[in-house]
């Protein structure tokens, strides 16, 4: 009965275990201290799991990873060009742009959930090749359409000597919005911790005072636990561990306010309206809800939270290659909530966090451990990008696989 | 109370098209009445729930004749939704319950109890959140009225099937004002114990003023729960009467109904014959159970003769297309099957045409025929691919033999009067009648030792079946060769099969010669095992 359990937990969560393993033998053979890796991964958390957050309520919904979010990434970068002419500087540029982003991102979504419901069950493809192209609609506008007809003005920001937009957007120049976000507040890693555990403390105690069926018991635990952390990330050797990171307290809330969103819509009429549609679009048809309509909601939603998700990585970045920022935003973010151990049919926070964290491990270490291993940082390199679509074939095969069994079990009883 | 019936439907009269479908049917229901419907598939019965429930199919075929009457006040349904409003509540054969829910959650499902929050104030009511525990308490009162004492927060995921039915109905006595409930074969997928407490359950919700239609195949339920029962045949209306002036022999009776007189819907009779104790058989079938999507077949016996016509009778989705699919390796299939002394090798179509048997598919256009190739390809497929026939070699490499194959179709062309232009025609553009000659023009070039027929009949016209129906007899009588006819056309079987079994829910219930009483077959065909005085079989 254990060894039963045993299995199947291992076989629902074979993408992660894998990852997990390599992450470890990566960790072993990369000689990175512990303490730089740690730096680098909270500086690549902070500014990716927005966007892999995005994923969840297109899954949620039944339509697979939204690989189309390359075109809310499109939408966030339309936005910060405008905001880099205009010459708005920090945070304020940054709002801007934010603000921007969502009728953009809400104008493709729409379409392209238009789109999707034309092509029920082929959600997935459809979106990589509307991503593929997009860009060619992108590269007209940013070569021909600005600089040609929309003038821009800032020199900086186009081709020398030609018309078009320069091929990397630098924002840290002056008037640009570079760590806009970042910098409003950052603390050390052991302050941090404990800010976030009040918070957390306080979104729990909020949650049992609202539940239906108070569990005291769990409550205590997660509490127990919440403290627990909090001391464990004052003790010296946990400080001398995280000593280089210095948490960028507003990104890392935004993320926490989306996890927050994330859990909180599911509660709400539409959120149900989602989760029924996830699961059979006919059922729900027959109980009165407008299919189609949700499914271009969700669309929407996950569009502009991929557009915002993009304006926090480049403000991270502090530039961006204007021609190939967005280009793998779709497939990267998707392998990562798959490594997290999502589904296309099933996904949480909690995986998508669990997935950042794992998968850009991976890619800190990765190209260390090919070179020491092999002499060679491409074979590292070349590892990580063939993990990242192995992870990607794998988890749909899985699916397949787990449905086929599913369906089989279902017709012998 | 105002009006003496809750629900009176005067008249109706449904075409599609020509086809008339529904003609003049009336039902009239009293509140708190159990009202049985009955009839056999294509009787109507779906047509007139349709019409009832304003579904867009109807809208969009032209719409109906005849009078809707709820409370006794002349109503246009517009639509499902519409019905709803009405009180009209639909309790569904296959489950409209989403399994990653609660049964909360379901019973609620897009009628949520929602209260006001920041998001809602700011972005419209759609983002609500919602009351679980005025839901909860809801579906409690709902679950307590069907007499389920699971917890509301219970997945609906891994429940029994009966319970999900109960659920479903849970669901529709929750909807306020529901004053009309229809119940399509409840009791299809429930255990005999479930189906006891359905009953007791029905009884219950109508006992509270709800009344119910009680759409089912099973007579004896209609008997135990009913206060009235009508009956459609074809589209036409038969009876209506108090359940207490019948029995459900007179049901079974009634529902196939003597064709007037022998012969005249018959279109090709043939003198049945009886086989006696040593006649070497065809094709013993022991346990057969297939995996067919909408035909299950669970546990099938029988024995055909050779030289016998068979027929496979009983109504839709109880398994009978299931067996021939299952046997010719169509379908996932288990089991024992001997054909001709040899044992069969299951799950293997190439090996099951190999062994001499054949079959002309209940799906012409999506297993039968290749609809973008000619017809004489099509005729000559299976030959050339099981048997190797109508190939000859060109310097080794394997070619087709056309000279042969247009020799053959043509031959066929004109023996089964296939109305086409030539033999390269595509099949795709013949009429439903033509294309099932060019199957078993196919199933004939395999020169099998036995052939399956699948509904052969099936969206053809008149003529056409007879000739089909005519060519089955000759194959039969002149070339000896042994055939498997299964149909839903009880009439159809009768009229040219020696021995006919009947097929219930995936279970032979007796293999009846053709002469047995219509209220065997009737009885039969709702799964009762007729009593035949001293009658024996085989």
């Amino acid at each position: 009965m254990d060894k039963n359990k045993v299995r199947e937990f291992a076989r629902n969560n074979i993408v992660t275990i894998m990852f997990v393993i390599l992450c470890a033998v990566c960790m072993v053979f990369s000689g990175y201290s512990p303490s730089y890796v740690m730096y680098e991964l909270f500086g690549r958390l902070s500014r990716n799991m927005f966007i892999v957050l995005s994923l969840i309520i297109p899954i949620v919904a039944g339509m697979g990873i939204n690989f189309a979010i390359t075109t809310g990434a499109m939408a966030a970068q339309i936005s910060c060009l405008l905001v880099l002419e205009w010459g708005i500087p920090g945070i304020g540029g940054f709002a801007l742009a934010a603000l921007m982003t969502v009728p953009l991102s809400a104008l493709f979504g729409w379409l392209i959930g238009k789109l999707y419901n034309k092509m029920k069950g082929q959600e997935m493809i459809g979106g990589l090749v509307i991503g593929f192209f997009a860009n060619g609609l992108y590269q007209l506008l940013f070569l021909f359409i600005f600089d040609n007809i929309i003038p821009i003005n800032n020199p900086n920001l186009t081709i020398k000597g030609s018309k078009g937009i320069a091929n990397t957007m630098d924002l840290s120049r002056e008037g640009g919005i570079a760590s806009a976000l970042d910098k409003l507040w950052r603390l050390p890693f052991h302050q941090a911790v404990l800010v976030f555990a009040a918070a957390i403390a306080v979104i729990l105690v909020i949650g049992y005072a609202r539940s239906h069926k108070r569990n005291a018991k769990k409550f205590g635990v997660q509490l127990v636990a919440l403290a627990a952390v909090a001391v464990i990330a004052q003790l010296p050797p946990v400080k001398e561990l995280f000593s280089m990171v210095n948490i960028p307290m507003v990104t890392f809330g935004v993320v926490a306010l989306l996890c927050l969103f994330n859990v909180v819509i599911m509660r709400t009429k539409l959120g149900q309206q989602f989760r029924a549609v996830g699961q059979n679009g006919t059922v729900a048809n027959a109980s009165g809800i407008n299919v189609d309509h949700v499914r271009i909601l969700a669309t929407i939603f996950s569009m502009v939270m991929a557009g915002w998700g993009q304006l926090i990585f480049v403000q991270n970045m502090g530039a961006f290659q204007t021609y190939g920022a967005h280009g793998q935003v779709g497939l990267y973010a998707g392998a990562a909530i798959l490594v997290g151990g999502a589904s296309v049919v099933r996904a949480t926070n909690t995986q998508a966090l669990v997935g950042c964290v794992l998968f850009h491990l991976m890619f800190i270490l990765a190209p260390a451990a090919g070179k020491n291993l092999f002499g060679d940082a491409a074979i590292g390199e070349y590892f990580r990008v063939f993990l990242c679509y192995g992870v990607i074939a794998i988890a749909l095969v899985m699916h397949a696989w787990s449905e086929n069994a599913r369906k089989k079990k279902a017709s012998a009883q | 109370m105002a009006a003496e019936y809750i629900l009176e439907m005067k008249d109706i009269t449904k075409k599609y098209g020509e086809n008339t479908v529904l003609s003049n049917v009336s039902l009239k229901i009293r509140p708190g009445e159990i009202h049985a419907l009955l009839g056999e598939n294509g009787a109507g019965k779906s047509t007139l729930m349709n019409v009832l429930f304003g579904m867009p199919v109807i809208h969009a075929t032209g719409g109906f004749s005849g009078e809707v009457l709820i409370d006794g006040e002349k109503t246009v349904i517009a639509s499902p939704h519409d019905a709803m409003l009405k009180g009209i509540g639909m309790v569904h054969q296959e489950f409209m319950l989403l399994p990653g829910f609660t049964i909360t959650e379901n019973i609620k499902l897009n009628r949520e109890i929602t209260k006001p929050n920041i998001m809602s104030r700011i972005f419209g009511s759609k983002m609500e959140s919602l009351d679980m525990k005025a839901m909860a308490a809801d579906a409690r009162r709902a679950l307590d009225s069907v007499g389920m004492s699971i917890s509301e927060y219970t997945m609906v995921n891994g429940l029994p099937v009966g319970y999900m039915q109960f659920v479903e109905i849970a669901r529709e006595i929750d909807k306020q004002g529901v004053k009309l409930l229809v119940f399509d074969e409840p009791t299809a997928v429930l255990t005999e114990s479930e189906a006891e407490q359905l009953l007791k359950v029905m009884k219950e919700i109508a006992a509270k003023g709800i009344a119910i239609i009680f759409i089912t195949h099973r007579l004896d339920e209609v008997i135990a729960a009913a206060d009235g029962v009508t009956i459609l045949r074809d589209g036409q209306f038969v009876t209506s009467c108090p359940t207490a002036e019948t029995n459900a022999v007179r049901l079974a009776e009634l529902m196939i109904g003597r064709s007037g007189g022998a012969g005249e819907f018959s279109l090709v009779t043939a003198e049945p014959r009886e086989f006696a104790e040593g006649t070497p058989l065809a094709l013993e079938v022991s346990h057969l159970a297939v995996n067919m999507p909408g035909e299950v077949v669970k546990d099938v016996s029988f024995e055909v003769h050779e030289g016998e016509i068979f027929g496979i009778g009983g109504l839709a989705g109880q398994g009978k297309i299931g067996v021939p699919n299952g046997i010719m390796g169509v379908c996932e299939a288990t089991g024992d099957v001997v054909f001709m002394g040899n044992k069969v090798c299951l799950n293997d179509a190439r090996e099951a045409l190999a062994s001499g048997m054949a079959m002309v598919s209940e799906d012409r256009r999506g297993v039968g025929l290749l609809l973008h190739e000619s017809i004489e390809d099509n005729i000559v497929f299976d030959a050339m691919q099981i048997k190797g026939d109508y190939v000859k070699k060109i310097l080794g490499v394997t070619q087709k033999d056309t000279k042969a194959i247009r020799k053959h179709a043509e031959d066929m062309i004109k023996e089964l009067d296939i109305r086409c232009f030539s033999s390269l025609q595509h099949t795709g553009t013949l009429s439903g009648g033509n294309q099932q000659k060019v199957c078993i023009a196919r199933a004939l070039t395999m020169n099998p030792k036995l052939l399956f027929v699948s509904e052969p009949t099936r969206g053809i016209d008149i003529g056409a079946k007879k000739l089909v129906l005519e060519t089955l007899v000759k194959l039969n009588r002149e070339l000896g060769m042994t055939i498997v006819m299964v149909s839903s056309e009880l009439m159809e079987l009768r009229s040219i099969c020696d021995n006919i079994a009947i097929v219930s829910e995936g279970k032979v219930v007796d293999v009846l010669p053709v002469n047995a009483s219509d209220a065997d077959f009737g009885l039969a065909m709702s799964g009762i095992r007729p009593e035949r005085g001293g009658e024996t079989h085989e």
